[in-house]
């Protein structure tokens, strides 16, 4: 049996991942692409808990997919806001979008 | 150790390394491929876990919807950072200092709770009819009924304004 804390770890490490690449890109696809690896990771903290302490419940599983389309649903409107930046500004460098930077 | 011990470690490295290639690679479009196989072992992780209908829906949504989605809009927008110039902004070392803190501070909260076997297993199978429970679950006004309703809300949202906001308005010029 695959103890509940190697689940954990990985997923602790794919966040943290996930954080540089929020944190250290210069692309706003590449943001966006860093921000599923977050989200994925909360998935599998989300379905190992499940599976280790409450499987006769159904709580994880839907949790997990009301990650699924909340994630859907940002991946959606985040690359429409790119497009849409790239086609009046022509970059899709976050920094050069700084309008709005006090 | 076991069979499926060995199993998860190769699939973990595989994602951890999948995962590192999609925020260090220099071409966006490799980052993106390298997205697709974290998810797909990520879909791996949930049929080890006997979620068999959340590994399905990790191969539809995520990677059938998702990493298309951004792979759409990484050739939309091409022409501006082909490979050029450094890939990461000035304050990278920053970023990666913030990562490794978070790491070791999760790290080492699991390893304290995990000492004190502060996790109480259940230790009994997973029912054969979850996957019903999950469905009635959703529709029922006394579990995620008002969730499932405004998810739906959500997406709906999220669809209109995202052509709203894709749309180029000097076509109406």
């Amino acid at each position: 049996m695959i103890p509940l804390s190697w689940y954990l770890a990985l997923s602790a490490a794919l966040f943290s991942v996930g954080v540089y690449g929020v944190l250290a890109r210069k692309n706003a696809v590449a943001i966006l692409m860093s921000v599923e690896l977050m989200l994925n990771a909360v998935n599998i903290n989300l379905v190992a808990f499940w599976h280790y302490l409450t499987p006769t419940a159904v709580s994880g599983m839907a949790f997990a997919l009301i990650v699924f389309a909340v994630a859907a649903a940002e991946a959606a409107v985040g690359l429409a806001l790119i497009i849409s930046i790239y086609r009046r500004r022509q970059t899709v460098v976050a920094e050069d979008v700084n309008l709005m930077k006090f | 150790m076991t069979g499926l011990q060995i199993t998860f470690l190769v699939v973990a490295a595989a994602i951890l390394a999948s995962a590192v290639l999609v925020v260090t690679a220099r071409n966006l479009v490799h980052a993106a491929l390298w997205l697709i196989a974290t998810l797909f072992g990520m879909a791996i992780l949930f049929v080890l876990l006997q979620a068999g209908f959340l590994a399905a829906v990790q191969v539809v949504v995520y990677i059938g919807a998702i990493a298309i989605l951004i792979i759409f809009a990484i050739m939309l927008t091409r022409r501006v950072m082909q490979d050029t110039g450094p890939q990461t902004n000035s304050q990278w070392w920053l970023g990666g200092l913030l990562a490794a803190a978070l790491l070791a501070a999760i790290a080492y909260t699991l390893f304290r709770v995990d000492q004190q076997g502060a996790f109480p297993l259940a230790n009994v199978p997973i029912p054969d009819s979850s996957l019903a429970e999950l469905g009635k679950a959703l529709v029922s006004p006394d579990f995620y009924m008002i969730p499932l309703v405004v998810i739906g809300v959500l997406l709906a949202v999220g669809m209109v304004g995202s052509i709203a906001i894709a749309r180029d308005e000097r076509e109406k010029e």
